[in-house]
């Protein structure tokens, strides 16, 4: 599903430069639960960033669904990211003046579906993430909690081949946290194929598997569960 | 079903103003009312400023035609004293059906003195002004210029009565004070006042019957008789007269045009100069019309440009703030284009509200307004030109600089990296 050969991340300034990710070898199954964990500027996130086609890595190989990424356009990227990826941010990034609904539509809207079969899918998301009375709320009108669910009903609803978190529960109390560890946990048992990163010992273990970076090299990989 | 091809076009706009209709409406009411203001208040900008310096222009060009000229006026040819073949050219004017009225004018220039019972010191020069004395059929002049509406002091001329005489207001110091010593004008002469009035040597005595004052300065310029008492008074073979003007039927197909070929094909050509009213306008005011055009137009323009930097501001600003959420959407998977579309959306929003009320306030009360109230300028009650088509062009141009003016700033904002714009670098 995911192949990762020698990936490389500077990040250059004018008068600095920065090696992030050293290297990075990686496979990711399908329908596996990898946990991506590290201290703080191991290059987690970064990496993530890189699979997830929301950056391009300075050199290095990535492979997502049979498809070299290296070559693709622009709008290449962005049709992947619409149609084979779904994203969910540490901090839910969704858009205020839309409602948990009209959240979870744009990208269905974007790919072609009408208003009618969008907001089907969207009342059915949110109900799968347990906001079914929610839909109309603006993201203000919601706790943070159930914002991130929203997120996750935006980030499923297209139904994706991979679903990228980036520390989904770092500004969640530890019920909302755990709520949504399992969330991604019944998604995951429903075949899901998820890359999540954490820095949270103990939702790791909801893992297949656990890479753990180390200035930006993958150092030891372990199986939670 | 999903599908995973490249957005068309349909899509990107059926996404676009998915996302603008929720932007607008969800957004700050009283920011959105002040940016439709601030739109408003430019298509005013571009469409009174100049509509009121031309409307000034305007306003002198139709005075000219209602109080003086008519539809068409037919004068002397340069070096001929009078119109040729006045009774035939009459006769065939009054023939025609599309023809409401025709005015025969006599006019000879002449002197008009007055105080002359009161002056007392005759080494002082007598107390006389310089006319054109015109003789005119009343009930003629009345229906094609309505010459009695202007009467401001005493009465209108009687066709029953002789030896009366109407000045026109510009001959008069009271009146024509504003314009300085532009004019020589005649003091405290008042209806009833006697006046004595020489035109070729020959000078006979009339009673005031009134004042008539209009912004036209030839009829403000003149003094009045009727044609019995003017060819009493001068001496004139025949019954050649000097102008002759005629007021076509209002909605009839014959344009001032028309009237005018079908005069110059039954011959009358050498007889007189034949002018349209458009064409009798004096060159100086269409230059003036131009250059108040121009001013208007370069005002307009200034309009625009601060207009589009505003929606520029105000389009920049929204995207801005907004940076990290168009990241998000891009990081989606939602197109870049409808994203920028969305906020074109939003400036057409502004412009077609802010333009609308405007359109709504132009005809709805300025133009009225105008009409009802004109600006009082010494050559002309300026009123409010707005032609439709021009106000429609000038909506279109608003609304095409507005469409561009929203557009750059989001595409600047959109083209950044996705991964910065998503966490704010």
């Amino acid at each position: 599903m995911i192949s990762i050969k020698n990936l490389v991340k500077t990040y250059k300034t004018k008068h600095t430069e920065t090696l992030v990710l050293r290297g990075v070898d990686l496979e990711v199954k399908e329908g596996e639960f990898l946990g991506i964990m590290g201290k703080s500027g191991a290059g987690k996130s970064t990496l993530m960033y890189q699979i997830g086609l929301l950056d391009h890595p300075t050199s290095g190989e990535i492979i997502l669904n049979g498809k070299q990424t290296e070559q693709l356009t622009q709008n290449d990227r962005t049709l992947m990211r619409l149609s084979e990826l779904g994203y969910v941010f540490q901090d839910y990034a969704l858009i205020p003046e839309l409602t948990a609904k009209e959240n979870t539509m744009i990208p269905l809207l974007m790919q072609g579906l009408s208003r009618e079969e969008a907001g089907d899918i969207s009342t059915r998301m949110l109900a799968k993430v347990g906001l079914a009375n929610r839909e109309n709320n603006l993201p203000s009108q919601l706790s943070g909690g159930e914002q991130q669910r929203v997120s996750i009903a935006r980030a499923i609803a297209h139904n994706p081949k991979i679903l990228f978190a980036d520390e989904p529960t770092a500004n969640l109390d530890s019920v909302s946290g755990k709520a949504i560890i399992e969330l991604f946990e019944t998604l995951h048992a429903d075949g899901q194929t998820i890359v999540m990163v954490t820095h949270e010992e103990e939702y790791a273990k909801y893992c297949d598997r656990v890479v753990y970076l180390e200035d930006g090299k993958i150092t030891r990989e372990f199986k939670p569960k | 079903m999903v599908t995973h091809k490249a957005p068309n076009n349909s899509r990107i706009m059926a996404v676009a103003w998915f996302l603008a209709k929720r932007q607008i409406l969800r957004s700050n009411k009283y920011t959105t009312a002040l940016i439709i203001f601030i739109m408003m208040l430019t298509f005013l900008n571009l469409v009174v400023i100049s509509g009121i310096l031309i409307g000034l222009i305007e306003g002198g060009n139709i005075a000219n035609k209602e109080q003086y000229t008519g539809d068409l006026i037919i004068t002397t040819i340069a070096g001929d004293p009078y119109i040729k073949s006045t009774y035939a050219i009459s006769n065939t004017l009054h023939a025609m059906s599309d023809v409401e009225n025709v005015s025969v004018r006599y006019f000879e220039g002449g002197q008009v003195e007055a105080n002359y019972k009161t002056r007392r010191d005759f080494s002082d020069l007598p107390d006389t002004v310089g006319t054109q004395i015109t003789g005119i059929n009343l009930g003629n002049e009345e229906a094609l210029s309505h010459l009695s509406k202007y009467v401001v002091e005493g009465d209108f001329l009687d066709a029953n009565e002789s030896g009366y005489i109407l000045i026109g207001a510009n001959l008069l110091h009271r009146y024509s004070s504003t314009f300085g010593d532009a004019f020589a004008s005649l003091e405290g002469v008042y209806p009833g006042d006697e006046v004595k009035v020489t035109v070729n040597g020959r000078t006979k005595t009339f009673i005031v019957k009134g004042i008539v004052d209009t912004k036209v300065n030839e009829v403000s310029l003149r003094a009045f008789m009727t044609t019995e008492d003017f060819l009493r008074l001068v001496d004139r073979p025949g019954l050649n007269a000097n102008e002759i003007a005629v007021d076509l039927k209002p909605g009839s197909f014959t344009t001032p045009d028309i009237l005018k070929s079908n005069l110059e094909k039954a011959g009358f050509a050498g007889d007189g100069k034949i002018q349209t009213a458009t064409e009798a306008i004096p060159e100086f005011l269409n230059q003036i019309r131009l250059a108040f055009g121009l001013l208007g137009n370069v005002i307009g323009l200034i309009g625009i440009v601060v207009a589009s930097i505003t929606i520029f501001i105000v389009i920049f600003i929204n995207a801005v703030t907004r940076r990290k959420y168009i990241g998000i959407m891009k990081g989606i998977g939602i197109s870049s284009k409808a994203i920028e579309i969305s906020y074109v959306f939003q400036s057409i929003f502004y412009a077609l509200l802010g333009g609308g009320f405007g359109m709504i306030l132009v005809y709805g009360l300025l133009v009225p307004a105008f009409n009802a109230h004109p600006l009082d300028f010494p050559f002309s009650d300026g009123i409010l030109v707005a032609p439709l088509s021009g106000t429609l062009f000038k909506f279109a141009l608003l609304l095409i600089v507005t469409l561009a003016a929203g557009y750059v700033p989001a595409r600047m904002i959109v083209k950044k990296n996705t991964l910065d714009s998503i966490l704010g670098r």
